[in-house]
């Protein structure tokens, strides 16, 4: 059900953990639901040097985490602002139906952490509209 | 070295060899419809009242209680909506359980649409239901009762003969969904005192798409399948020959010296429940310590999430199944487990592994040695465990 780079991205996923010194944190979703996603950045000169995250979800939440987080690092904030749901979906060779509401969490994970660097700069992150619920997946979550 | 230990039992069995053998000449030599008057469809119609036999031999019942179906899912389908239908004059409730398998629940939610009211027990922290609040349910309307022997996915065996009894004595009929038990524990109508009761081939060493409805004599109940007068006129449709003879055949294999087989099968159980619990932290066994089916084994992994677990599980060649959301195509976790009172974010961390005759102490060992360090590597990932 899975494709391949899901899978390896689930078995052997980058950059999973914390980053001590991150200036940038963020975490979504609920544990009622079923998947939780933090995200750690560390950004220095407005470029993402290092990205980790952990996980707690399916298959497709950890794969999606994964990819995310290789798809920013060495971007600039504004570089990784434009990253959709959408290109980590292609990136992985796509997901099941039922699955794609984890790569709109992966979406919102990176944004909350870039929401958080603007924060602690005192800055205000204008928030782009990512999901509108068009999957169906998470029956409006 | 690639390994492959089956422990999802309770989804569905491999047919075992014997009853391959017996099904095989009903494909082909033995094609004919056991309906036809010429000597060709003989050897099927004779089949078919031998796999009756059978499964009565195997039940206690007679062979004239037994109707052959497409399967559990229809056995239950049956026996509810028959039975509501043909009672309907009397009155209009249920009362069922509500950790019962989507068979029972969706039919009983059908039902309620077109008028009937149901009463669904809730369950004890280990999943049973008390016999006391079946007496508390019961109404002058009360038509039907229906409770599973045992749980699908916590293993919890249920007191039938008790609630039987009450039925009985309550002029209500009594149904239960024995798909989890026959061919895992002893079954027997008589004893049990039941009016009604469901199994599945494939649950016990048979073919998938053949299951049974034990009816006793002189139970009210509807036809659900119109047609042609196949099984004395109550069940239409021409007989599944090879399927039914599979039935017969591994109902017979499945209930010899049965007391001894799951003897066998509850001390690999109990190892594995043992080994789970000493060496995984934050683990809960779901279910009944004492009253489970001998092969269940049910845990929750506290932070981590099932269908991650049983990836990483069939990456190592062990597979099982989970009550996790992820893994039913739905956002909430299993409806057994919530009805236990676990909160959802436990409910997510839920693993099922069903032992089946075939497996081995050395597997229950592999598994002992891969888990925990699944669990392990799932948590060392997650956001909510507390020791990272």
């Amino acid at each position: 059900m899975y494709s391949e780079k899901v899978m390896d991205h689930f078995e052997n996923p980058r950059n999973v953990g914390e980053i001590p010194d991150a200036n940038a944190v963020g975490q979504v979703g609920n544990a009622k639901c079923g998947d939780i996603m933090k995200m750690y950045m560390k950004i220095e000169n407005d470029v993402i040097v290092d990205c980790k995250f952990k996980t707690f979800g399916c298959g497709a939440a950890i794969a999606t985490s994964s990819m995310a987080t290789e798809m920013v690092k060495g971007k600039t904030v504004e570089e990784a602002k434009k990253l959709t749901n959408k290109a980590v979906m292609e990136a992985l060779d796509g997901l099941p139906p039922a699955k794609v509401h984890c790569s709109v969490l992966a979406e919102e994970a990176i944004e909350a952490a870039l929401a958080d660097y603007y924060a602690r700069r005192g800055e205000t992150y204008e928030k782009k509209k990512s999901c509108d619920g068009c999957c169906g997946s998470c029956s409006g979550h | 070295m690639s390994r492959n230990v089956y422990l999802d039992n309770s989804a569905t069995t491999p047919v075992k060899p014997e009853v391959f053998e017996a099904m095989l000449p009903f494909l082909q030599e033995e094609f004919g419809n056991p309906s036809s008057i010429y000597k060709k469809a003989n050897a099927t119609e004779l089949a078919v009242a031998t796999a009756r036999e059978q499964v009565a031999k195997a039940l206690g019942a007679k062979p004239g209680e037994i109707f052959f179906t497409s399967g559990g899912s229809e056995a239950d389908n049956w026996a509810i909506k028959g039975a509501a239908l043909a009672n309907s004059p009397k009155g209009k409730h249920i009362i069922s359980s509500c950790i019962e398998h989507h068979a029972v629940l969706h039919t009983l939610e059908f039902l309620e649409k077109q008028g009937y009211s149901v009463t669904y027990l809730p369950v004890d922290a280990e999943g049973k239901v008390a016999v006391q609040e079946v007496k508390n349910a019961l109404r002058e309307d009360t038509v039907l009762i229906t409770i599973m022997m045992a749980n699908n996915e916590i293993g919890t065996v249920q007191p039938i003969a008790e609630i039987a009894q009450l039925a009985r004595e309550n002029k209500v009929l009594f149904h239960t969904d024995a798909v989890q038990a026959v061919g895992s524990l002893e079954v027997d109508v008589q004893k049990l005192g039941v009016d009604m009761l469901s199994l599945s081939a494939h649950k016990f060493g048979g073919p998938k798409g053949v299951g049974a409805l034990y009816i006793k004599s002189g139970t009210k109940i509807e036809t659900l399948i119109h047609g042609g007068g196949q099984e004395r006129g109550r069940r239409a449709g021409t007989e599944n020959v090879s399927g039914i003879v599979g039935l017969g055949k591994a109902i017979t294999l499945a209930t010899e010296n049965i007391a001894e087989k799951a003897e066998k099968i509850k001390k690999l159980r109990d190892k594995l429940i043992k080994g789970i619990a000493s060496t995984i932290p934050d683990a809960r066994l779901n279910g009944h310590r004492e009253d489970r089916l001998p092969g269940n084994v049910n845990f929750c992994f506290r932070y981590i999430e099932g269908e991650a677990l049983l990836l990483r599980l069939d990456a190592k060649g062990i597979a099982a199944s989970s009550g996790s959301a992820c893994t039913s195509g739905s956002l909430d976790p299993s409806h057994v487990l919530l009805a236990l009172g676990l909160p959802h974010e436990i409910a997510h961390g839920s693993l099922r592994l069903s032992i089946g005759e075939q497996n081995t102490e050395e597997e229950i060992d592999y598994v002992l040695e891969v888990l925990p360090k699944i669990v392990e590597i799932l948590r060392m990932m997650s956001p909510l465990y507390p020791g990272n």
